[in-house]
């Protein structure tokens, strides 16, 4: 578990962040909707109060056309109750209506919201963090929170009106048994204290663990081919009980608690009320009550019950959304470290030249300790291919995601037309960088879709352009076309294709700069030709960083920039670095196959011929 | 929202909001079982999540009459009360008058019972109910995880993991929420409601008559409520799924949204989800936010409508008052918990459609399924002869990949396939796999058709290292133990050893026990292969197969990594899928692959020499060489 997302409750508390705190943070969030509220609690009071009302009415009713025998009051105190339940009913409509479209109302913007952040973190946040914590934060916590913000906030604020008025009514009624009544309270405040602190804890380990079991969810189905491939079900099933479990206990832990206060919750009014009925049946015989009163009293108290009884769920409904708040906090609290800096600006497509410099550039992994690139140099002029070779690990990848900034430099810069990528717009850069990495990431939506990712505005021709440079052309032959679908992760179609489809994507529009990542390793040496032969001509007119592991297509590069533990070691022409630089040739000369004499003598420039002669016929 | 908006987005974007999902190759696609609305598949949806939840409870059958036991017990208790508040009136304070306060202490006594019985019995039964839903919550969440693991690898693709997602999570919440907050109410309420009903009706039968009068009412009002509420919330649970599926994807493929400035778009699209969802749910609250008023409303009327009949009865001293007030203090628990009850009924309208889907989900077939009568693979030496009969297949009925396509494969021999793009190389991968089943025709394994062989055994022969190999994550060492979940860590070292990934991971800075992050992202491309490798290579499979396994290690490595093969290879059959031709000059023989259809067959030497395609694909990979 990554380290942010088990961010533990106790130590945020102590450092001054307290739980309630973070949902006060979400009251933007209610803004929009405080005319609402207003009127929400208007209609919640006067809705009360006329529920309140009806026991008095009642009394009236027993103590006065019943005990003095006049039927016709009978009729009119009949009539002001039903009125009074009318209007309640009508007000509790009112307040429903409204209550609900806040509700989702806020819900849906505070998901917009993180959806958003969450777009804008980087990379680097995203490796960290489980995925499925960061589902469960924009479905189970914001459900806890708004079932909060539109019942329990409301129901607590309600209830706790209802508590004093009621209250008030009895103190009126009758000072010594209101005060008793009153002194109720004292119990189920320490109760309820008691309760929060437990169920806080509680309540932050289950919403953990749901994003724990969320997290399994999601990596079991997407490696569920790999899964299968070796038959783990039996191992991924028990490693799924075995958190599922855990969830099973935190709830049970929960219920338990749950269950004792809302019975000892349940007990105080009980007693008072036996207390109220045998001090009150005391005071009738002295006659300091009449019998009305009484039953006002009773009906009144037994009004308390649910309010009382409610505060248990509404104490554990609201820490629930403290600690949800607390952890949806986390998420937007983390600043999005790659954003555009105060004053930077965009460079239109037909200004740049393409000068592409790494200055001293140096970087390490967040939370690494040794660095991936040091100090590295290296130019590539407007319109150059450089190809980048060098060992599986040794920082290729690493190198190419500097360009678009899906990291940002640790030390030194890189410079485009010698402005510091720092100092453009990152929307404007990353139009001018096309980019495709080593595993073609494709989403299950249409292939036009897949295509044109960033740039809905891309017309037809450009399309087709791309995936004829790309050899994607089989596009066009699936069951609808551009329009088709593709699976998954692009999982309806094959390895190639998928590769072939993300160096479309690449291409689109003629950017600027390229990096491209192995773009070929999928192709068969066939195709592989194809492609070289078109990708040529792009790469006139851009300015190309491309990894290579093949010798065959290194022919596409003007130059060679070879990559050693993270420094650029040699760089040049690739006859001369394979003339000249032993640890060149031992990435790229393979081993003589048996019956053929050395291949070093064939050399490179002759390499390629027969693939485009292929593409020309 | 602040994402920095795309100069000038195109106006007619809102239609195209729903356009850009594109059309699925399968018309099936979007909606399994689950998803489908018709009014037979509702009924039988329904019908099914009942048989459900009568399996998910029975195991707890003794535990749920001991939970309505004290259910009984405390609804008695809690009902006692106002029968007390009334005898307390009645007979109570004359005597206290009187100067006699037996009566009173006698019913204080009752009272403080009742009040202690309520107090255990709620106490319990909370405890247990919750037990008894959790338990069940877990079994139901075990049991839905384990199904989706045996439904096949096509089921998957259709379904999308965002859709399994939001099954195992969101769906289970709202199941959840009910048991955490609902049952007890429910059945509280239900039973409270009966008692008092009966209560009322031997209290003072006109007085009750009138209140019964309510009841048409609350049915009708209730029917319309069930019917209206089940449809929407079937609605919000398709509407959350799509949400869902889109987050998981986005976040996925957060590198490609970030680097092709996808962000504006993809918050465009997630706000119009999030607004449909937003808009049913807002449905479903509207229906509450009438029916729970509405119940008020008849209770209220109720009410005055007693108030009046019972003053008027008390008037002509056909019931005591006592009885009136008594009456009327019933009346208000009797409609109480009806308002709870409205609550409560809306949660478990919200959980029975969660519970429909996951049934439906239950009730998926696997299209790969296990055998009724397995066939043991016979065992012994020089095993993992593979033989493809007549084999069609298509992963759409209308475009077959592979069309009776015959292959024989001794034991022990390594196959190289070669071919364009798209020939159907992976498809045969995945035959032999068995991810998926052919259309016509039979695949063997040493003489036995795949459909009869049980699943742990052919995973045990078979390994496939897929062309997208996944790392979970973990450690290093656990990604590599995957293959052989009880090899030692010294196994795990060879393993790596062997392929030559050793060094790597014991430079990495916790060697073995280096986190690998999520999909592997801690570690490059390469390394990621050679984890995998080393997997496989742990597995120890009589039949190898290798999808493309090598295609990102540089080349001293690749090499490294052949050699290793050379020996691991001896004795089994492999199938190796290579675009490289080093890797497949190695190899025993070849098969060409164009088309789903093997065009050339042979040993490489052979067909390199000959004038076919292998030839010439042969000769620009050399000229290729350095
Ligand atoms: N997110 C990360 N956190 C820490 N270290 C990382 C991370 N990603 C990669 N590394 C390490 O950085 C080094 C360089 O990785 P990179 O992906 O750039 O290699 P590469 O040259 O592209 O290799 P390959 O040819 O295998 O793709 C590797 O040793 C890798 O383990
Ligand atoms: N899951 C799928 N659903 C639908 N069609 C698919 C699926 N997988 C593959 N295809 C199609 O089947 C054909 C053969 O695919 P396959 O993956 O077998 O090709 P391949 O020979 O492995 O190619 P490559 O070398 O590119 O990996 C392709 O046209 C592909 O689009
Ligand atoms: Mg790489
Ligand atoms: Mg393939």
């Amino acid at each position: 578990m990554p380290v942010e997302s088990d961010g533990d409750p106790a130590a945020r508390a102590a450092a001054g962040t307290h739980p309630v705190h973070n949902l006060w943070r979400l009251r933007p969030y209610l803004r929009p909707y405080a005319a609402e509220f207003a009127w929400l609690l208007v209609a919640g009071l006067a809705g009360t109060a006329a529920g309140i009302a009806v026991p008095l009415v009642v009394q009236r009713v027993v103590d006065g056309p019943v005990a003095r025998h006049e039927p016709a009051g009978l009729l009119q105190l009949g009539g002001l109750a039903l009125l009074l339940g009318v209007v309640e009913a009508v007000l509790i409509f009112i307040r429903r209506w409204v209550q609900s479209s806040s509700a989702v109302g806020m819900e849906a913007a505070l998901r917009a919201d993180v959806y958003a952040h969450l777009q804008r973190l980087p990379t680097s946040f995203h490796d960290r963090w489980q995925s499925g914590q960061l589902l469960s934060r924009i479905t189970s916590d914001l459900s806890v929170i708004r079932r909060f913000l539109s019942f329990g906030v409301f129901f607590l604020v309600l209830n706790l009106t209802t508590y004093v008025v009621v209250v008030v009514l009895l103190i009126n009624l009758h000072p010594a048994l209101g005060v008793l009544v009153a002194a109720s309270a004292v119990p189920l405040l320490l109760i309820s204290r008691r309760f929060g602190r437990h169920y806080h804890a509680a309540s932050r380990r289950m919403q953990d663990q749901q994003g724990d079991v969320a997290t399994l969810v999601e990596e079991t189905a997407q490696g569920l081919r790999t899964m299968k491939a070796y038959g783990r079900g039996p191992e991924l099933a028990a490693r799924f009980a075995g958190a599922a479990r855990r969830l099973h206990d935190t709830g049970v832990g929960k219920g338990r608690l749950l269950a004792n206060t809302s019975a000892l919750l349940d007990l105080v009014p009980n007693v008072t009320l036996g207390v109220v009925l045998a001090a009150g049946a005391a005071a009738a015989a002295q006659g300091a009550l009449t019998i009305g009163e009484l039953v006002a009293f009773v009906s009144l108290q037994l009004m308390l019950i649910w309010p009382v009884q409610s505060l248990g769920w509404i104490i554990a409904n609201g820490q629930e959304a403290a600690t949800a708040a607390d952890r949806i906090q986390e998420v937007l609290d983390t600043p999005p470290e790659i954003v555009d800096s105060a004053g930077a600006v965009a460079l239109p497509r037909d200004a740049v030249h393409g000068r592409l410099r790494f200055e001293r550039v140096s970087f390490s992994y967040p939370g690494a300790t040794t660095g991936v690139l040091r100090e590295i140099d290296l130019t590539i002029e407007p319109g150059e291919t450089l190809a980048l070779v060098g060992a599986t690990g040794s920082g290729k990848s690493t190198l190419l995601s500097l360009v678009p900034r899906l990291h940002d430099v640790s030390t030194g810069r890189i410079t485009l037309d010698g402005h510091d990528l720092r100092e453009l717009r990152l929307a404007s850069l990353r139009r001018l960088v096309g980019v495709a990495f080593e595993e073609p990431t494709l989403f299950s939506m249409s292939v036009r879709e897949n295509l044109t990712l960033g740039r809905p505005d891309a017309g037809d021709d450009e399309i087709r352009a791309a995936l004829a440079l790309a050899q994607a052309d089989f596009a066009y032959d699936l069951p609808w076309g551009l329009a088709t679908r593709v699976g998954e992760q692009g999982l309806s179609l094959s390895g190639g294709q998928r590769q072939r489809l993300a160096l479309a994507r690449a291409v689109l529009g003629r950017p600027a700069v390229l990096v491209m990542d192995d773009p070929l390793s999928a192709l068969d040496v066939h195709t592989e030709a194809l492609v070289e032969a078109a990708l040529r001509r792009v790469l006139r007119d851009s300015t190309s960083l491309l990894v290579v592991h093949r010798p065959s297509t290194i022919a596409l590069a003007d130059r060679v920039a070879l990559l050693e533990d993270g420094r650029i070691t040699a760089t040049g022409r690739h006859s001369d670095l394979l003339a000249t630089v032993p640890a060149y040739r031992a990435l790229l000369a393979a081993e003589p196959p048996a019956g053929h004499p050395p291949a070093g003598a064939s050399g490179p420039s002759s390499s390629p011929s027969d693939g485009w002669g292929l593409v020309r016929s | 929202m602040s994402v920095p908006e795309q100069a000038a987005p195109p106006p007619e974007e809102e239609p195209e909001l729903t356009r850009w999902r594109g059309t699925a190759t399968d018309p099936e696609a979007d909606r399994s079982r689950a998803e489908d609305t018709s009014p037979e598949a509702v009924a039988r949806l329904r019908r099914l999540s009942r048989t459900l939840l009568g399996d998910l409870l029975r195991p707890h059958r003794r535990r749920l009459a001991a939970a309505v036991a004290l259910l009984l017990a405390q609804n008695a208790a809690a009902m006692a009360g106002p029968y007390l508040v009334m005898i307390g009136i009645d007979r109570a304070i004359p005597p206290l008058r009187a100067g006699d306060a037996g009566p009173l202490v006698t019913v204080a006594g009752a009272f403080a019972v009742a009040a202690v019985t309520e107090y255990a019995a709620r106490r319990g039964f909370l405890t247990l109910s919750a037990r008894i839903g959790q338990a069940v919550l877990l079994d139901l969440r075990q049991r839905v995880f384990g199904h989706f693991l045996r439904l096949s690898v096509g089921f998957h693709e259709r379904y999308t993991s965002g859709r399994m997602v939001s099954r195992l999570t969101s769906d289970l919440d709202s199941i959840a929420e009910l048991v955490d907050g609902g049952i007890d109410s429910l059945v509280l309420a239900g039973l409270s409601i009966l008692s008092v009903a009966a209560i009322l009706l031997w209290l003072d039968l006109p007085l009750a008559a009138v209140t019964l009068f309510a009841f048409p009412f609350l049915f009708w009002l209730s029917r319309w409520f069930a019917r209206s509420s089940a449809s929407a919330y079937r609605r919000t649970r398709d509407a959350v799924a799509l949400v869902i599926v889109h987050f998981v994807e986005s976040m996925r493929g957060i590198r490609a949204v970030q680097a092709f400035r996808r962000e504006p778009r993809n918050q465009r699209i997630f706000v119009a989800l999030g607004d449909d969802y937003r808009r049913s749910s807002l449905h479903a609250f509207r229906l509450i936010a009438t029916y729970s008023p509405a119940i008020k409303l008849i209770g209220n009327v109720t009410v005055a409508v007693v108030l009046c009949y019972g003053g008027w009865r008390v008037l002509g001293g056909q019931t005591e008052i006592g009885v009136l007030a008594a009456f009327l203090l019933y009346l208000r628990r009797f409609f109480e918990p009806m308002q709870e009850l409205s609550q409560f009924y809306n949660s478990l309208q919200s959980a029975t459609a969660a519970l429909e889907k996951l049934a439906g989900v239950l009730d998926e077939r696997p299209a790969v399924a296990e055998p009724a009568r397995p066939t043991p693979l016979p065992t012994g030496p020089r095993r993992g002869e593979l033989i493809f009969r007549a084999v069609g297949f298509g992963y759409r009925a209308d475009t077959p990949i592979l069309c009776r396509l015959e292959l024989t494969v001794p034991a022990g021999q390594t196959v190289a396939l070669i071919g364009p793009t798209g020939a159907g190389k992976s498809t045969i991968a995945k035959l032999v796999a068995r991810f998926h089943d052919p259309d016509t025709g039979t695949v063997r394994l040493d003489g036995v058709d795949l459909r009869d062989v049980r699943d742990a055994d052919l995973r045990r022969a078979v390994v496939l290292v897929t062309q997208e190999n996944h790392l979970f994550s973990g450690t290093v060492a656990e990604n590599i133990r995957f293959g052989c979940p009880g090899a030692d860590d010294a196994a795990v070292q060879a393993a790596a050893r062997a392929i030559g990934a050793h060094d790597f991971i014991a430079a990495l800075p916790e060697g073995y026990a280096t986190q690998v992050h999520r999909r592997g992202g801690r570690l490059s491309a390469g390394q990621r292969q050679l984890v995998a490798f080393a997997r496989a290579f742990l597995a120890d499979p009589t039949v190898l197969i290798l999808d493309e396994a090598t295609s990102s290690l540089d080349v001293p490595t690749e090499r490294l990594v052949q050699r290793a093969l050379g020996t691991i290879l001896r004795d089994r059959t492999a199938l190796v899928i290579a675009h490289r031709l080093s890797t497949v000059e190695t190899a025993d023989r070849v098969l060409v692959l164009d088309g789903g259809r093997v065009v050339e067959d042979g040993p490489p030497a052979v067909l390199a020499e000959a004038d076919g395609r292998y030839a010439a694909l042969h000769r620009q990979w050399r000229d290729s060489l350095i």
